[in-house]
Formats: C-alpha cells, sequence, structure tokens
C-alpha cells in the first residue's frame, strides 16, 4: 500500500499572530514557520502504517514557496521516503485556496497513484477544514475525516471519528481519503541521524503549469483586520465577591 | 431573489440547533428552502416546516440517509443544485463533512465558518485561530457556505409555514458503511447552546476530579467543556473540547477553572458575553480576556462557589 500525505508549511502555533497595518493579510516575513500540526499527525499514522508493515511507501507532498521543502525535509526526517514539492509563489494562507490545493492533490494523485491519501484536517492558518473532504470529492472516492483511530480490514479501513456528540464509527473502501483529529497519535521528533539521512532523501519538483492546474484564487480576501479586542477585567479577591460582581454588575446569576 | 438551499441536520427525530441558525444566515442572502433528508424522519420535515423564515421544506425519506453519510447527502444536494443560487449548512462536525464535498463537486469555492454576511457575496470569518479577522468576497456564481452557529441567533421553531414536497433519493455509495456511534450521554445542556458553561484544564488533574466542576455546573444549570490538554489527558470525551479546532461556545456566562488560556482555547469562547477565569498563576493569559478573575487554588475556590450559590438559592 502506498500512501500520499500532504504537508502544510505555517506559521508556527506558538507564535502570536499580527495583521498587518495596510489590512492585506498577516505577517508572515520572519516569523516561524512549521509543518502544520494536523499535517504531523497524518505523516506520523502513514510512518506507522509502514512500520508495521500495513504501507510499502510513504510519500510527502507539499504545495508552497521555495522555503516549504523545509516542511517535506521534516516529514522525511519523521520517515517519509520521498516527497514532491509543487512550487507556487502564491500565499498559501489567503490567494492558494482549498479548492486549488484539492485540484493540484488530485492531479498528483493520478500520477502517483496510491491506495490512501492521510492529510490534516484543518490548516491552523486559513482554518479552513476543507481540501480532504473536496479532494475524496474529485477523485469519487470515499472520506473518513476528523480521525481518532484507524484499523487496517480487508479492503478498507475502519475509522473512528470525533464528532460533535461523541464518537462515530465508519468503514471506507480504499481507496480512500482519511482526515486527521488530534487524538490519533502523538508524533514523533526527528533524530538527529534521521534528519542527516532526510537530506538525501528525493524531492520531485513541480508547478502548476505541468500538473494542468488553474490555481487562481476564486475568493478575495479583501480585507484583513484585527478582530476587535476584549477589555481585561478586574481581579476579585474571594467568592463572596466574585458572586457580587456576577449578580449586581454583570447580572448573569 | 437568491434561493439558498440549507442541509438540515437531525437524528430522524428532531432538527439540530445548528441548522436554526444557518437558517438565519440563509434568510439574510435569499429564499430559504430546507433540505430534511433521513430516513423516518417525517417528524423532522414537520417541524421544518414551522421554522420561521424558511419557504419550503424538501423532504427525502430513504435508508441511504438513515445516517449522516457525507457521499451520499452530497450526491442528493448536487443532484438538487441547479434550482439554487447558494448552498449553507452549520459549522458543526456534520457541516464540515459535507460542504466541501458538495462545493467540490460543484466547482464552488467553500467559504468555511462565516460569522457575518456583509453582502450577497461578501462574508466575515475568522483566520488564524481567531487572530484576524477577513472580508472575503466569491467570484463564483453560486455560494458554499457553513455558518458559525454563535454568530447568527436560532431562527424561531415556531411561525413559519413551508410547503412539504418530496423528492426521490439518489442511489448511494458503495464505498462507505456507517457502523455506528457511541454518544456521550448527559443531562447537562448541550454545550454550544448553553446559557452558562463551565470548563475545566489541565489544572484539574484528573479525571475524577471533574467532579468539582459538574457541581458547579449543576448550580449554574451549566454545560460542561474542556481544555485540549485536558481532553488529551483523558479527564473528559472528545466532544467536550472547546477552542480552535473544537466546539465553539458564545454563552452569557463562560467559567474557565485551571485553563492557562492559549490562543487556540481562546478562540473557542472569546465571544462569551462574560468570562470568569480561576487559576493559580495570577500572570496566566486566561486573566487578559476574563471579565473577573480569581487567582487561588480551584480546589478551594470552586468547592467555595458551589456552597455559595447553594446557600443563596436556599435563601431566596
Ligand atoms: C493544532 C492545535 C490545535 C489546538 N486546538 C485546541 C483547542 O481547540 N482547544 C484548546 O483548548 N486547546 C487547543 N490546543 C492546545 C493549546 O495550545 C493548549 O495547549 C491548551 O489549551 C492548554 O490547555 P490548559 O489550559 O488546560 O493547560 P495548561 O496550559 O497546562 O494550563 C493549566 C492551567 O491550570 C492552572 N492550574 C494548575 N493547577 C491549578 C490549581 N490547583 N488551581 C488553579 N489553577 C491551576 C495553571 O496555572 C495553568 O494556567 C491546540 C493546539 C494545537 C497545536
Ligand atoms: N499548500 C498545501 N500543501 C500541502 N498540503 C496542504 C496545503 N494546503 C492544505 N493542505 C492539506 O489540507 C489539509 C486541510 O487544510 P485546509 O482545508 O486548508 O484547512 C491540511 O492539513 C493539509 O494536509
Amino acid at each position: 500500500m502506498k500512501i500520499l500525505v500532504p504537508v502544510k508549511r505555517v506559521v508556527d502555533y506558538n507564535v502570536t499572530v499580527r495583521v498587518k497595518a495596510d489590512g492585506s493579510g498577516v505577517e508572515t516575513a520572519n516569523v516561524k514557520m512549521s509543518m502544520n500540526p494536523f499535517d504531523e499527525i497524518a505523516n506520523e499514522e502513514a510512518i506507522r502504517l509502514k512500520e508495521k508493515g500495513a504501507a510499502s511507501e510513504v510519500v510527502a507532498v507539499t504545495i508552497g514557496e521555495a522555503k516549504a521543502q523545509e516542511t517535506l525535509r521534516t516529514a522525511m526526517a519523521m520517515g517519509a521516503d520521498r516527497a514532491l514539492h509543487v512550487e507556487t509563489q502564491a500565499r498559501t494562507d489567503t490567494e492558494l485556496q482549498p479548492l486549488a490545493v484539492a485540484k493540484l492533490l488530485q492531479a498528483l494523485v493520478e500520477r502517483e497513484q496510491p491506495d490512501l491519501v492521510i492529510m490534516g484536517k484543518q490548516a491552523i492558518d486559513d482554518d479552513s477544514n476543507q481540501t480532504g473532504q473536496m479532494l475524496a470529492a474529485l477523485l469519487g472516492w470515499p472520506q473518513a475525516t476528523f480521525a481518532s483511530k484507524i484499523e487496517l480490514v480487508e479492503g478498507g479501513l475502519e475509522v473512528t471519528r470525533e464528532v460533535d456528540a461523541g464518537l462515530e464509527k465508519l468503514w471506507v473502501k480504499l481507496p480512500a481519503i482519511v482526515t486527521v483529529d488530534l487524538r490519533l497519535n502523538e508524533p514523533r521528533y526527528a533524530s538527529l541521524p534521521n534528519i542527516m539521512k532526510a537530506k538525501k532523501k528525493p524531492i520531485d519538483k513541480l508547478t502548476p503549469e505541468e500538473l494542468g492546474v488553474d490555481t487562481a484564487p476564486r475568493l478575495t480576501y479583501v480585507k484583513v483586520e484585527e478582530p476587535p479586542k476584549r477589555q481585561a477585567g478586574v481581579k476579585v479577591a474571594d467568592v463572596p465577591a466574585l458572586l457580587d460582581k456576577l449578580k449586581s454588575e454583570a447580572g448573569v446569576i | 431573489m437568491a434561493e439558498i438551499l440549507v442541509v438540515a441536520e437531525h437524528d430522524n427525530a428532531k432538527l439540530d440547533k445548528a441548522t436554526l441558525h444557518g437558517v438565519t444566515a440563509a434568510a439574510a442572502l435569499g429564499t430559504v428552502t430546507l433540505l430534511v433528508a433521513g430516513e423516518g424522519a417525517a417528524a423532522v420535515a414537520e417541524a421544518a416546516a414551522k421554522v420561521a423564515g424558511v419557504a419550503k421544506v424538501v423532504h427525502v425519506d430513504d435508508a441511504a440517509y438513515a445516517e449522516p453519510v457525507a457521499e451520499n447527502l452530497a450526491s442528493l444536494v448536487v443532484a438538487m443544485a441547479d434550482g439554487y443560487d447558494g448552498f449553507v449548512v452549520g459549522a458543526s462536525t456534520f457541516g464540515k463533512n459535507l460542504m466541501p464535498r458538495v462545493a467540490a463537486l460543484l466547482d464552488l469555492a467553500q467559504i468555511s465558518d462565516i460569522v457575518e454576511v456583509v453582502g450577497p457575496k461578501s462574508f466575515k470569518r475568522y483566520i488564524y485561530a481567531g487572530n484576524a479577522l477577513a472580508t472575503v468576497e466569491t467570484r463564483d456564481a453560486k455560494l458554499a457556505l457553513t455558518v458559525r452557529t454563535t454568530a447568527f441567533p436560532a431562527a424561531a421553531t415556531e411561525g413559519g409555514s413551508a410547503s412539504v414536497e418530496t423528492v426521490q433519493a439518489v442511489a448511494p455509495s458503495d464505498l462507505v458503511k456507517f457502523l455506528g456511534r457511541e454518544v456521550s450521554a448527559s443531562e447537562r445542556p448541550e454545550l454550544t447552546s448553553a446559557r452558562v458553561v463551565v470548563s475545566g484544564g489541565r489544572g484539574m488533574g484528573s479525571g475524577e476530579n471533574f467532579v468539582i466542576v459538574e457541581a458547579l455546573a449543576d448550580q449554574l444549570g451549566a454545560a460542561v467543556g474542556a481544555s485540549r490538554a485536558a481532553v488529551d489527558a483523558g479527564y473528559v470525551p472528545n466532544d467536550y473540547q472547546v477552542g480552535q479546532t473544537g466546539k465553539i461556545v458564545a454563552p452569557e456566562l463562560y467559567v474557565a477553572v485551571g485553563i492557562s488560556g492559549a490562543i487556540q482555547h481562546l478562540a473557542g469562547m472569546k465571544d462569551s458575553k462574560v468570562i470568569v477565569a480561576i487559576n493559580k498563576d495570577e500572570e496566566a493569559p486566561i486573566f487578559q480576556v476574563a471579565d473577573y478573575g480569581l487567582v487561588g487554588d480551584l480546589f478551594t475556590i470552586v468547592p467555595q462557589l458551589t456552597e455559595a450559590l447553594k446557600a443563596s438559592k436556599a435563601a431566596s
């Protein structure tokens, strides 16, 4: 079984994001970037399937600027075998949008013929939560989103999904798309020898043109602004003081 | 006037509240048709016809829709798509699972988790865990939207008198099978629509200790939520998680107990009307958004608060 893992380079989740004063977007210059946390979990799961002998090859893929190759190196240092880089100058938080990403991934799936695509449920920059479902639709494949457990069964997968009411279990026939949630696994750290080894693993470079995909944005980000700030309140001394505030000032109890 | 199709979320017995919020957003865009696809869900279709602002209900009764399987629902919506200018669903896990599949099949860009309708093609939504608010305009001919339920009031469940039309099912997919669900049963109000929410974090120390939070929730008639750290540690089930990648809540009162206030948590609760934080670390970032902060040990403060509420109820 061959597994494709799309990994996105995003502003690190620990960075306090700043909105540019001209309202054009979020500041990403000289900001720490990392692999989208959900994609680390997806990559970890793919590698575990390989280590168990269930998968033969794990191929990481990213779409983004030249520096996005760092994210592919991380994926390979964790254990992916090789990588694909679709290079674009478009900003991946706003200009390169989920439908275009899904179309690029569709073209790559048609080339690579994987049996399974495991990816994040959500990129923490655009917070779209769309790409996996869109890719499944374009390929006519089944989708198992928000996975917290994946089990291989004859001809398919049984996937436990985190939903608003609790958990749901789904069987999907392979080939399929799985998007992962936080509780699926804890991604490993790459060891130094593996980081060195990853430098020698191959990255194939491609362009959207070569893949025949129009990536022009369908959505215009007219304005990006700082959200209204909450006023910090007061510290109260004790429980009676808190109750008094909640009753007489806030009127909520 | 634009024709907008809202996909109803339900369990074949009851219309989910997320749908009522979706209807309000959709009504700002055009005439609302509510799609009720289910098995034996006639009661839901009847209830849907009474929702204020709904002009028409389309009811599809088939075993293919007994469970919310995205593949089957998406095929149905796509088969109906010609008559509509927009597709709307609540930004619940149901809606997030379904709408991108519909959008891609129709070659539409989706706008996720909208918090405001600015114009017929223009919407506001948060990006970067609520750190930035974007105004987004689509160039596509049709709309595909998921709606943040806390940002739009629920449509009234009475007052409407929509016509009900039945439509044929579309052949279901054999690539997917629904196997079952585990629902966390609770007598408490539902987290995303509760008037009061009490959430516990890593500071709770264990699942057993959550009884302290539950006792306070009982006094306040509140739902119980949690931070990711508390869920990851196994103190409470996954559906308790409030935040960027969990549930979005905006109650009148949110009480954060032993929660530091990471941006990913704030993204899910900072639109609450009144926020109370109880934390032993006076530097905890949660205090920057809390209206009322109480610095100290939660194992002392929370039981005191519970007792005081009990006493004041007994007195009145
Ligand atoms: C991709 C991604 C998505 C995420 N999504 C979410 C999300 O949706 N929701 C979410 O909540 N988090 C999310 N997180 C995690 C987030 O970054 C924080 O790690 C998490 O919110 C921390 O939870 P916490 O506040 O309970 O724990 P901590 O940060 O460890 O805070 C515990 C707090 O308890 C206090 N405390 C300890 N003992 C006591 C005591 N006896 N009395 C009083 N106070 C005490 C401490 O002072 C501390 O402030 C996400 C992270 C990532 C990377
Ligand atoms: N530019 C990209 N390169 C690689 N993978 C991506 C890219 N954008 C999105 N993805 C994948 O799609 C998932 C969901 O992203 P989104 O729909 O934008 O929230 C991510 O977790 C990634 O796995």
